[in-house]
């Protein structure tokens, strides 16, 4: 999740695109040829069908098979029906794991978007191309990075020596320095903020992008009746920007409800399982611990979360009414 | 749009804190990184006498030259094969109209939304039981694979917009559509095939939960797994290891920093084409 890596920033699109196919016209029928024609076409769709196929939804059909098992991924299987997602809803482990993805949410979607929008606004305002050309680099850095580097970069800061602690001792705060990722309470906060260090280049980003096609007649009419910046933003620039927000916030959800990369190479789900998420137990059940049919179970969970969560995202910012 | 220059400095020291921010995890560890081996750096200090040799001795210890070798193989395995099939379909779902390719474009929206922990399990003993764990195919043709839901989302949208008179009038003068589609479609497709190629190229380096899972040969690593075990074999020497993590990060960097307009605008269409 460099990305809220590269994946995430794919799916950035789709929300937007997908409004314009229901406008789009259809032709008119054509003659018996051309529908020959047609089914050659398949030829075209075929290998990327095939690929999706195999490496796509046939280990999403595994995955939901296992689940119904008791596997240990060597020996025999037992059929256990249910049993697998009792336990998934019923292990305290579990559910924390699925309670901090949501609780990232905060930090990994709703603080950048904000932020995001914030920024953006700054950086249209700014008159100087050089510093928001510098601005937009530098805010884009995170995205581009490995997550493993944002990880290491980040652990060094919260580090007991790092550049955190340094930071409050110099304010005279160092009664509460600390080894950040190393402490129960701090660490799922700590683990949020780097969430929130990697999408809100993407968010701002995205949304300049969004304030540029707003019409400017908009703004000047808005200053003419005298404004103000907040009023500004309310009453032009939110809703010019419903469409992107939307996007922004459906892929940085995303991103935090299928974390893995930052969580795992940070804390590994720890201290304890203090910032454990689905993701991470996946890969431990199902790596580690050899309970393949429970983290099956797991997986399948995280997907339906996904789609519960994303779909109304969808809706709400689908049309300006 | 007159606005008196003591109204926008609490927007500027806003942005400046927002860049620092943003920069601040990066400074931290060039700090590091230049501090003299063996020495436990402290917080952010820039050493009087910068050891920019530690980069040298992280290049060795990185393995950094086979690094960049099977990196690069991942991307060549992985990004111009998803290109070119993804164009395709979203060719023939766009502007050839497949008979069920609605239902096919139905079925790959699914996967747009699908996080990979989701499909790890079986993937992996689904390659095992090709024989193909621990070799290169192990993650590229996964990878090829989940990329396509994302990839030829892109390139219907990018054919949907292609009037489709251009293909008749191609029909008409006796082009197949094989013909049609490398003379006409693809040199019209340059721009969005440029973008998708960036976004896939850096989602593939940066690929980590498969690359751990499928490929245990630390000859294969990308670049995110051997910063992994780096981590576990010079954890305790912070030195060397931010030296190490940077020289890792560099390859994006500076291809981020060339393309810099490139990645903006991949990822502007993506949202303008709504």
């Amino acid at each position: 999740m460099s990305t809220v890596d590269g994946n995430a920033s794919e799916i950035a699109v789709a929300a937007v695109a997908r409004r314009v196919e229901s406008t789009s016209t259809r032709r008119p029928r054509r003659s018996v040829g051309a529908r020959r024609l047609r089914w050659a076409g398949w030829l075209f769709a075929l290998p990327a069908a095939v690929m999706y196929g195999v490496f796509v939804l046939a280990p999403l059909g595994s995955t939901i098979q296992y689940s119904f098992y008791d596997w240990n991924g060597i020996g025999r299987s037992t059929f256990i029906g249910l049993d697998n997602y009792v336990r998934v809803f019923t292990d305290p482990d579990l559910l924390a794991a699925v309670v901090h993805s949501f609780v990232f949410i905060l930090f990994f979607s709703i603080i950048p978007v904000s932020g995001g929008l914030v920024t953006a606004t700054l950086i249209r305002d700014i008159r100087s191309r050089a510093l928001s050309t510098t601005a937009r680099v530098l805010l884009f850095l995170p995205q581009i990075i490995p997550a493993a580097g944002a990880a290491v970069a980040w652990t060094w800061i919260y580090s007991n020596d790092g550049a955190l602690n340094q930071l409050l001792r110099a304010v005279g705060l160092g009664a509460v320095a600390r080894p950040w990722l190393g402490d129960f309470d701090w660490a799922l906060i700590a683990v949020g903020i780097i969430g929130t260090w990697l999408s809100l280049g993407l968010c701002t980003v995205l949304l300049l992008a969004g304030i540029g096609k707003i019409d400017t007649s908009l703004y000047e009419a808005a200053r003419l009746d005298g404004a103000g910046w907040w009023r500004e933003l309310f009453s032009v620039t939110l809703p010019g920007l419903r469409a992107e927000i939307g996007v922004c916030v459906t892929i940085t959800t995303i991103a935090a409800l299928a974390s893995f990369d930052v969580v795992f190479l940070a804390t590994q789900g720890g201290p304890g399982k203090s910032t454990t998420v689905p993701g991470v137990e996946i890969y431990l059940l199902g790596f580690t611990q050899n309970r393949v049919g429970l983290a099956s179970a797991l997986a399948i969970v995280l997907m339906l979360l996904v789609l519960l969560v994303v779909g109304p995202i969808q809706r709400l910012f689908r049309e300006r009414s | 749009m007159k606005t008196s220059i003591g109204a926008r400095i609490p927007g500027i020291a806003l942005l400046l804190a927002a860049m620092l921010f943003c920069i601040f995890p990066i400074v931290s560890m060039l700090s590091a990184a230049l501090q003299p081996q063996g020495t436990i750096p402290q917080g952010i200090s820039w050493p009087s006498d910068p050891h920019w040799e530690n980069f040298a001795a992280a290049f060795t210890a990185v393995n950094f030259g086979n690094l960049l070798g099977s990196s690069t193989i991942y991307v060549l395995g992985v990004v111009p094969v998803a290109v070119l099939i993804s164009t395709m379909a979203g060719y023939a779902i766009a502007q050839l109209r497949i008979p069920g390719g609605r239902v096919f474009y139905i079925l790959l929206l699914i996967g747009l939304t699908l996080p990979v922990e989701v499909i790890v399990i079986p993937l992996y003993y689904q390659l095992r039981g090709m024989g193909l764990l621990d070799s290169y195919f192990a993650l590229i043709l996964p990878l090829i694979g989940i990329n396509m839901p994302f990839a030829v989302f892109w390139m219907r949208a990018h054919f949907a917009g292609i009037p489709g008179e251009l293909s008749e009038a191609a029909n008409m003068d006796g082009a197949g559509p094989w013909t049609a589609f490398t003379r006409i479609q693809l040199p019209l497709s340059i721009p969005a095939i440029a973008s998708l190629s960036l976004l896939l190229f850096l989602s593939t380096w940066n690929q980590f939960l498969l690359a751990i899972v499928l490929v245990q040969d630390p000859e294969k690593r990308t670049a995110s797994v051997a910063l992994q075990s780096f981590v576990g074999k010079y954890g305790s020497d912070l030195v060397l290891l931010n030296a190490g993590a940077l020289l890792i990060m560099i390859p994006t960097i500076i291809i981020f920093l060339i393309l810099q307009r490139y990645f903006v605008r991949a990822l502007l269409q993506g949202s303008v084409k709504g």
